[in-house]
């Protein structure tokens, strides 16, 4: 199509400023093809294995799609009967105060420590630096079900935390069971520490010697430096990870379920896995994917907060 | 890039190649027609159903070379192996042809159209007569048809170490006649045993799932003389006097520590844990339990323990003040289910029946640790022998009940799990946790349905 566009210009007799226009219009015709159709494919694949899903969710959202029973055979539309149920769902509620509080407990952890780490961890030798990172780094790049049999080993009343509490008198306790969210929120810090790490790493070799020289040479202390001269500098990097760490966090599964399966009772149970309880539990697709949409929401309403922090730096 | 004419050709020559590559990807393949699909449930104590269908493979095959017998094995619990299964079910090429299927849930996946009727296969069969009326009800749908055949069926009842008993001073054989002398039992075993032995497992909580349901608390209402649904009225029954009893019974045993602690009992492997570890170990005395309880000590078990009939007795549960018939159990049972896409129904159906025959159908009793529902199996001297309890089972399939089987049931089943929870962690007293469970019970099924029993 591209090359009759093309064609067509050349024979084009005219007014000269309709000439132009269409050669104008030609060339944004070949300029546009000759982007999107070697985009083709990957456009096909985002459509379909992205966009598709998503729409997909949203529709099942409106209708009473089950796994079973006679809705599986004939799944009607139901229009926002599913929400309305999601807003009247106590359970729903509960689950998204703990999603919060999973959320900015691994966020808040995850950041001060994988901070921590990258300031520590700059101007030490070679060795200090790989054995530090080789460790942190091994977290992250266990696959999660296995982090969370580690944690559960760890944790449960036969475990090693409480053989090493024992060495002191203590009590055993299982504390998967007197403090679910802690243990999860803890082993998710474990886990993904290594991300925030990196990038703050990253991020810390970008600033400028010089500066810092300048304002230890003005009678800054340490903390002076850090505080007013790297931090600021940092900010971009820290809104951009604290966003990607949120989307993260926000679907976390697998570590829950293998630790808790989001009990005892329902004191761990977060909208990933009240999704997972209705939708396949249950059997009730409506309802999971309605459930899946508010996840959605809450994973957007913080990532609105990062991306509004970004752009008011960006303004100054 | 420079975009001449040949290279843009190209590139749209590529595009349309990807686009077919990846069409072609999600067409999914022609099913072959001598394949037969089979999907079951292995997990836990529970390798009967493996056992048994390597078995058919092997027969099958050595028969007819030309037929292959695909064994999909499910690793997971009861819940999530429905789950996996509907799954497959959803779609036509992935369907599976014969389904180790829960009679429970025949109702709803005929509803939803997996299953394929059975009827003119049955009533041709030969060994058709065999089986027995009850078996004929559970795979029955509630319009009349035929969706499975049933491989087995159970009851439940107190299973408990005999020697521990003795020790604490409680006369063996054990007939409990009332609620308060399992109690007392298991009074008498703390004082005995202290801390060592836990004395009675009664399975609460959500973890344990249908475990907590309907071996734990339907086990326990069965017994009051109440129910979860009023057949009559066809009406879901809130709460009531044998509600709240049955929630008090389960308050008791963690309130006087007659059981595990709360962090034992939320934990999702307590069946296991109760039948391989506890029980063979001399941990746990008494556990209202279903009488399959054997397959995880036999010969082909994970870990056998050869010993378990000088040590494990089996009485009924009695009903709570000793009504008649003095004695309840409740029952499910599992059934062979043939996919509604099965490619060869024929050749499915000759699968299937090569489990079902007398040889399997015996050796599935015996691992599996079922109540046969072929009168020629539970007569069968193999069986007899290696069944000691046979007997004793037996006694109870006249006053053993059932789940109601309507869709509506596993959450019904759910809240059921919840108030037990919020029971057993002292969350709620029994009549707070009673009046939750009708208010959810009345979201789930709707006010209309939901009569107080009176």
């Amino acid at each position: 199509m591209a090359t009759t566009t093309s064609r067509d210009d050349e024979t084009d007799r005219g007014p000269r400023t309709r000439n132009e226009h269409a050669r104008a219009r030609g060339r944004a015709w070949g300029g546009a093809a000759r982007w999107l159709i070697p985009m083709g494919p990957a456009l096909f694949l985002l459509l379909a294995f992205f966009a598709g899903p998503i729409l997909w969710t949203v529709w099942a959202s409106l209708t009473n799609a089950a796994l079973t029973g006679a809705q599986a055979a004939q799944t009607e539309f139901v229009g926002t009967a599913n929400f309305e149920r999601l807003i009247a769902d106590t359970r729903f509620l509960d689950a998204t105060i703990l999603t919060v509080l999973f959320l900015v407990g691994c966020v808040f952890g995850q950041t001060v420590l994988g901070l921590t780490l990258a300031l520590l961890m700059r101007n030490r030798s070679g060795a200090v630096r790989a054995t530090v990172g080789a460790i942190v780094v091994g977290a992250w790049v266990v696959p999660e079900v296995v982090a969370g049999f580690v944690w559960y080993a760890f944790l449960e009343r036969e475990g090693t935390l409480n053989a090493l509490l024992g060495f002191f008198g203590a009590e055993p306790q299982n504390w998967l069971f007197t403090a679910p969210l802690l243990a999860v929120v803890l082993a998710n810090i474990w886990k993904g520490t290594a991300f925030s790490m990196m990038t703050y790493s990253a991020g810390l070799s970008e600033v400028p010697d010089d500066l810092k020289e300048a304002a230890r040479v003005d009678g800054a202390s340490s903390f002076q430096v850090l505080w007013f001269v790297v931090l600021p500098l940092l900010r971009r990097t820290l809104a951009t990870t604290l966003l990607l760490i949120t989307l993260q966090t926000v679907q976390v599964f697998t570590l829950i379920f293998v630790m808790t399966s989001g009990g005892p009772g329902s004191s761990s149970t977060t909208l990933p896995l009240l999704m997972y309880q209705e939708a396949l539990r249950m059997g009730d697709l409506g309802y999971g994917t309605a459930i899946a949409l508010a996840l959605l929401v809450v994973a957007g309403l913080f990532s609105v907060v990062y991306v509004w922090m970004l752009s008011k730096e960006e303004q100054r | 890039m420079r975009g001449t004419p040949r290279n843009t050709t190209r590139v749209t020559a590529v595009a349309a190649l990807l686009t077919l590559i990846a069409a072609g990807c999600s067409s999914g393949a022609e099913r072959d027609p001598n394949t037969v699909r089979v999907a079951y449930q292995k997990f836990g104590t529970f390798i009967a159903m493996d056992s048994l269908m390597r078995q058919v493979k092997e027969e099958i095959e050595a028969d007819d070379p030309d037929v292959t017998v695909e064994l999909h094995a499910i690793e997971a619990q009861a819940e999530d192996y429905q789950t996996q299964v509907n799954l497959m079910n959803g779609s036509a090429s992935e369907a599976p042809d014969l389904i180790y299927q829960d009679t429970f849930t025949i109702n709803q996946d005929a509803d939803a159209g997996y299953l394929m009727p059975l009827d003119e296969h049955f009533d041709a069969w030969e060994d058709a007569d065999l089986f027995s009326e009850q078996e004929a009800e559970a795979v029955t749908s509630l319009d009349g048809t035929r969706y499975g055949v049933m491989l087995g069926t159970d009851v439940r009842g107190l299973w408990y170490r005999a020697d521990l008993l003795d020790q604490a001073g409680i006369d063996t054989p054990w007939e409990p006649a009332t609620w308060d002398e399992v109690l007392d039992a298991a009074r008498a075993v703390q004082d005995e045993h202290g801390d060592d032995v836990v004395p009675l497992n009664v399975y609460s909580g959500t973890p344990a799932g249908e475990m907590a349901s309907l071996q734990g608390f339907q086990m326990l209402l069965g017994g009051t003389g109440g129910g979860l649904f009023e057949e009559s009225s066809e009406q879901w029954v809130s709460g009531g006097a044998g509600f709240t009893d049955s929630l008090e019974f389960v308050h008791t045993l963690f309130d006087e520590g007659l059981t595990h602690a709360p962090q034992d009992a939320l934990d999702a492997n307590i069946g296991t844990m109760n039948n391989e570890e506890r029980f063979p170990n001399g941990d746990m005395a008494i556990s209202l339990e279903g009488s399959w309880a054997t397959q995880s000590w036999i010969e082909e078990a994970n870990q056998p323990w050869p010993e378990w009939e000088e040590y494990m007795e089996f009485t009924p549960m009695p009903t709570q003040n000793g009504e008649d018939p003095g004695a309840t159990s409740m029952s499910g049972g599992w059934a062979l289910a043939m996919g509604a896409n099965a490619t060869d129904p024929d050749l499915a159906w000759e699968v299937m029946t090569a489990a079902l025959d007398r040889e399997n159908a015996v050796k599935f009793a015996i691992e599996g640790g079922q109540i046969p529902v072929r009168t020629d199996v539970a007569e069968d001297p193999a069986f007899l022998e290696e069944s000691p309890m046979a007997e004793r089972f037996a006694e109870l399939v006249d006053v053993t009940g059932f789940r109601p089987a309507y869709s509506e049931y596993p959450r019904v089943s759910l809240a059921i799990q919840e108030a037990m929870e919020a029971v057993m962690l002292g969350e709620a007293t029994p009549e707070e946790a009673a009046e939750l469970y009708a208010l959810e019970l009345e979201s789930i099924v709707g006010p209309d349905n939901v009569t107080d029993g009176s």
